[in-house]
């Protein structure tokens, strides 16, 4: 339990740090701050969640079963994270080589009024991923620990689970592309070619 | 009453729509009625299968599936359809299509009077979050239900749920 160690990182420049190396990895965002976050670096191979709270790690696993030649990163929120811990052991016993799990931990609801989560209040994120079977799952703290973990979210034999802790700084809004239906095909489209109306 | 003992040929029937609609993910959480369906999908190697803690995982990780160019199916009894409620706004908002076959409990011949708030309530509830609901009451139409099921959800973007009647099923034997 880390109660009383706070998150100092920057949450734009941890996620810029994370997408900068992306090469062609697809990525998966959870709702709200994180969404908004990846928006900055706007990107074909991003699918944007703006709701479903929750769903964030599990479209993560359906995307990396298949597409098992390329790497997936789910980049989302400690609430959202929290509201599908289930997901974790499901994705711990199904094992996903290919999966990444990056949580943009600042211990609050940012959307909502900013209050605590319960990582605020010590619980492990990374320490339930770990018991549950990810092969990798780390709590990051430093831009040191940061940077030595890029390269694992992007070829450590998944799953891979890294929660980095942010500190509370609220950033507006970026990308204002928010039509489900748009963001899905723009996806799609350019992952799958013309397949992808079929 | 004694409970039946139907000869149960229609979980094979679903797998053989399953082949002919190319599923290759199969989520699910267990239900009585799908274990020979969940153990026929696990022995096939183009598909993948993938045991969920509550069923609103499943409706994600389809979601995601699709994201990847492959088409799903989703299994679960009828409690858990209440589960899924805020994750369909996935299948709405996204037109992603979504195969669900639900095996009812709560309707018919029920010894368990948990099972009858969704057991009477999962048609009305999934069809207030957008899905498409067709239900089925013949053993011998189950196979083809699920497949012209899947046809219109991957053709038309939508989410179907395929309600199996418990009648289909057989009830539990609670007078031993």
């Amino acid at each position: 339990m880390a109660k009383d160690r706070k998150g100092t990182l920057d949450r734009r420049e941890v996620v810029k740090a994370v997408l900068d190396e992306r090469g062609d990895a697809l990525v998966v965002t959870g709702l709200g701050s994180s969404c908004y976050d990846a928006g900055v670096h706007d990107h074909l191979n991003t699918f944007y969640l703006w709701g479903a709270m929750g769903a964030a790690a599990m479209m993560g696993l359906g995307l990396a079963l298949a597409q098992p030649g390329r790497r997936v990163v789910v980049i989302t929120g400690d609430g959202e994270m929290l509201m599908g811990l289930g997901s974790l052991a499901t994705i711990g016993a199904k094992q996903p080589s290919n999966l990444a799990i990056v949580v943009i931990d600042n211990e609050l609801y940012a959307e909502t009024g900013m209050q605590p989560t319960h990582t605020s209040r010590g619980v492990d994120l990374a320490g339930m991923a770990k018991a549950a079977g990810f092969t990798a799952a780390e709590t990051v703290y430093t831009q040191q620990a940061l940077e030595s973990s890029i390269g694992a979210i992007y070829r450590t034999a998944g799953p891979v689970f890294f929660d980095v802790k942010v500190s509370d700084k609220r950033y507006p809004m970026s990308i204002r592309l928010r039509d489900g239906a748009h963001i899905k095909n723009r996806f799609r489209e350019n992952l799958l070619g013309p397949k992808a109306f079929d | 009453m004694k409970a039946e003992t139907p000869p149960r040929l229609w979980p094979a029937d679903i797998y053989k729509s399953f082949k002919r609609l190319e599923i290759a993910q199969v989520a699910y959480v267990p239900d009585a009625g799908h274990t020979q369906l969940i153990l026929d999908c696990g022995a096939d190697k183009e598909m993948e299968t993938v045991s969920l803690t509550t069923e609103q995982e499943g409706v994600a990780m389809l979601a995601g599936g699709w994201l990847g160019g492959k088409r799903g199916a989703l299994l679960m009894q009828s409690s858990g359809a209440g589960n899924c409620v805020n994750m369909l706004s996935l299948a709405q908002e996204c037109r992603f299509p979504m195969l669900m076959l639900i095996t009812m409990r709560g309707e018919w011949g029920e010894f368990n009077p948990w099972q009858l708030t969704m057991g009477q309530g999962s048609g009305r509830i999934l069809e207030a979050c957008g899905c498409v609901v067709q239900r089925v009451d013949r053993a011998e139409e189950v196979g083809e239900v699920a497949f012209a099921a899947g046809q219109m959800a991957f053709s038309t973007n939508r989410p179907i749920a395929v309600l199996i009647g418990q009648r289909v099923i057989g009830f539990k034997d609670w007078s031993k």
